[in-house]
């Protein structure tokens, strides 16, 4: 970045910040080949609009308030099924990562559990909560709760016992040898859970909010479906995609500050 | 009788001199498995005993009890005449794999375990050990080699009366070793505390110890002084003579003693 604004003159290809734009390449082309198609009418707007449109789309509902509304109940929904279903599974993963009975008494049932598919609980789900947030926010949390709950159990269970037995040595107690070792230990593990929970989470809130909700974005798109706004129904696509997107981002962030010593951080 | 046991809050600070041990008819075994057998052995403050034999002969269990982390089957360990009972307050081990915390910075994991005046105290470990400009580095920049005097200093840090060293230079090159073996050395010279070397090199034993321990099948079948002036000469006759007498106990030899210098060379080479 810096080389190529310091020599604004000698401009040269190879001083653009390739590393940087490498990621977008292909989105970016693929969208100027679509607008292309779309302009020169080889594709119906009706199947697919152009992107244009889709942009346009996007104006005329934040105008209107109504993306706005919609984004914010989405990740309303989102984050308080996360923040249930990720703290049962973080407080449950812990227990049984410590705890030998816990995990005794515990664990085979959570495995029987997780071995349906939470989304063909809808059914039911419907008929015990109807079809309002909490429906919804009990889904997510479901969908959330395993990938934090075995990434952390797994996290904690690998932990070197060479290394608890050292702290033993070096006069650490049962809790410093939790918080100095047994959760630091557990903390890349325990990431990689909160990625695919942060997947799950929008799947699972897409899945929910189209079968039946009265707002949220999915919710939007299926509105738009009955009336033929194919360019509502694509912004609803892109918009989770680039929710998605924003969630791996934080997850990243996230690792490069807690885990600055862990291999796959060193560049 | 007081018992010593890891709840006190020990001050090793300030005592300056090393731990009187004294192994009493100690026995262990996993299960119906007898690995030790009625040892005896004092260990007077500040002596160096490096303790040598094949593996599985028992040498690491005697280590982990006497660091509390095993429990006798029989006998005791007194430490300063008071038996020992749980973890070892006094002691500190540095083990073959250096078991540091790769979350933690070069002189968090000196002090680990440390209650007061933890960055002072861990800079100057750090300094006995000649890494005080790594203090601030993660553990996996550095080598094998700094990874172990790491080590060194934070089983130092808190001034250890005794000091017990498991293999701890099994996993160096040969000059590392060297260069570890004199650090220890001058370290353990200047801090006079009590060490206990398990290794299964006779010659790192030679070296380093005041006395030298040969344990075979969980008894002591070797109990040998070693008096040669320090720093040593491995290469001195003295020094050769006293390493074929070991490993000729270990490896179960016989030999008639006017021909130790003749058969010496054969070994050798």
């Amino acid at each position: 970045m810096q080389i190529a604004q310091s020599k604004p003159i000698s401009f040269s290809w190879r001083s653009l910040p390739w590393e940087q734009f490498a990621p977008w390449l292909v989105p970016a082309s693929l969208i100027v080949i679509w607008q292309l198609l779309a302009q020169l009418g080889f594709i119906s707007t009706r199947v697919l609009p152009a992107p244009t449109q889709i942009v346009e789309a996007a104006i005329r509902l934040t105008l209107s308030g109504e993306l706005l509304r919609n984004v914010g109940v989405s990740l309303y929904r989102a984050l308080v099924g996360f923040s249930i279903g990720g703290s049962i599974g973080f407080s449950l993963g812990v227990l049984n990562g410590v705890s030998r009975p816990a995990e005794r008494l515990l664990d085979s049932s959570l495995q029987m559990i997780r071995n349906i598919p939470h989304l063909a609980l809808i059914p039911l789900v419907i008929l015990w909560f109807g079809i309002g947030d909490p429906a919804r926010i009990f889904l997510v949390s479901l969908g959330v709760f395993f990938p934090i709950y075995i990434n952390t159990f797994a996290g904690i269970r690998s932990i070197d016992p060479n290394l608890l037995e050292m702290g033993k040595v070096y006069g650490l107690r049962q809790r410093e040898l939790f918080w100095q070792i047994v959760l630091p230990g557990a903390l890349p593990s325990m990431l990689v859970g909160l990625r695919y929970a942060l997947g799950l989470m929008w799947l699972t809130l897409i899945v929910a909010e189209t079968i039946a909700a009265n707002s949220g974005i999915g919710y939007m798109a299926m509105n738009a479906r009955e009336f033929m706004q194919t360019d509502v129904v694509v912004m609803s696509i892109l918009l989770y995609a680039l929710l998605g997107k924003l969630a791996d981002s934080i997850v990243r962030a996230l690792e490069a500050w807690l885990l600055p010593w862990h291999p796959s951080q060193s560049h | 009788m007081n018992t010593i046991s890891s709840d006190q809050e020990v001050l090793n600070y300030s005592t300056d001199h090393g731990a009187h041990v004294s192994i009493q008819g100690l026995s262990k075994s996993f299960g119906d498995f007898p690995v030790l057998s009625q040892i005896e052995l004092e260990i007077n403050p500040g002596e160096f005993v490096a303790v040598v034999g094949k593996s599985g002969c028992g040498k690491s269990t005697l280590l982990r009890l006497l660091s509390g982390l095993d429990k006798p089957t029989e006998g005791a360990i007194y430490i300063d005449q008071q038996p020992l009972q749980g973890l070892n307050p006094f002691a500190r081990v540095m083990f073959q794999d250096s078991r540091l915390l790769p979350w933690r910075k070069v002189l968090d994991n000196v002090t680990l375990g440390l209650k007061y005046q933890n960055k002072q105290r861990g800079q100057w470990a750090l300094q006995e050990v000649g890494l005080s400009d790594r203090a601030h580095r993660w553990i996996t920049q550095l080598s094998g080699g700094q990874r172990q005097r790491v080590a060194l200093a934070r089983a130092l840090v808190s001034q250890p009366r005794l000091l017990l060293l498991d293999e701890p230079l099994g996993a160096l090159d040969a000059l590392t070793r060297l260069e570890m073996q004199n650090l220890i050395e001058n370290l353990w010279k200047e801090q006079q505390f009590t060490a206990f070397l398990v290794t299964h090199e006779v010659e790192e034993a030679v070296y380093l110890a005041d006395r030298v321990i040969v344990i075979e099948e969980g008894i002591i079948s070797l109990n040998l002084p070693i008096s040669l002036p320090r720093p040593r000469n491995s290469g001195s006759l003295e020094f050769a003579e006293l390493k074929v007498r070991i490993l000729d106990q270990i490896l179960g030899r016989q030999r008639q003693p006017e021909r130790h210098s003749q058969e010496f060379t054969a070994i050798e080479s």
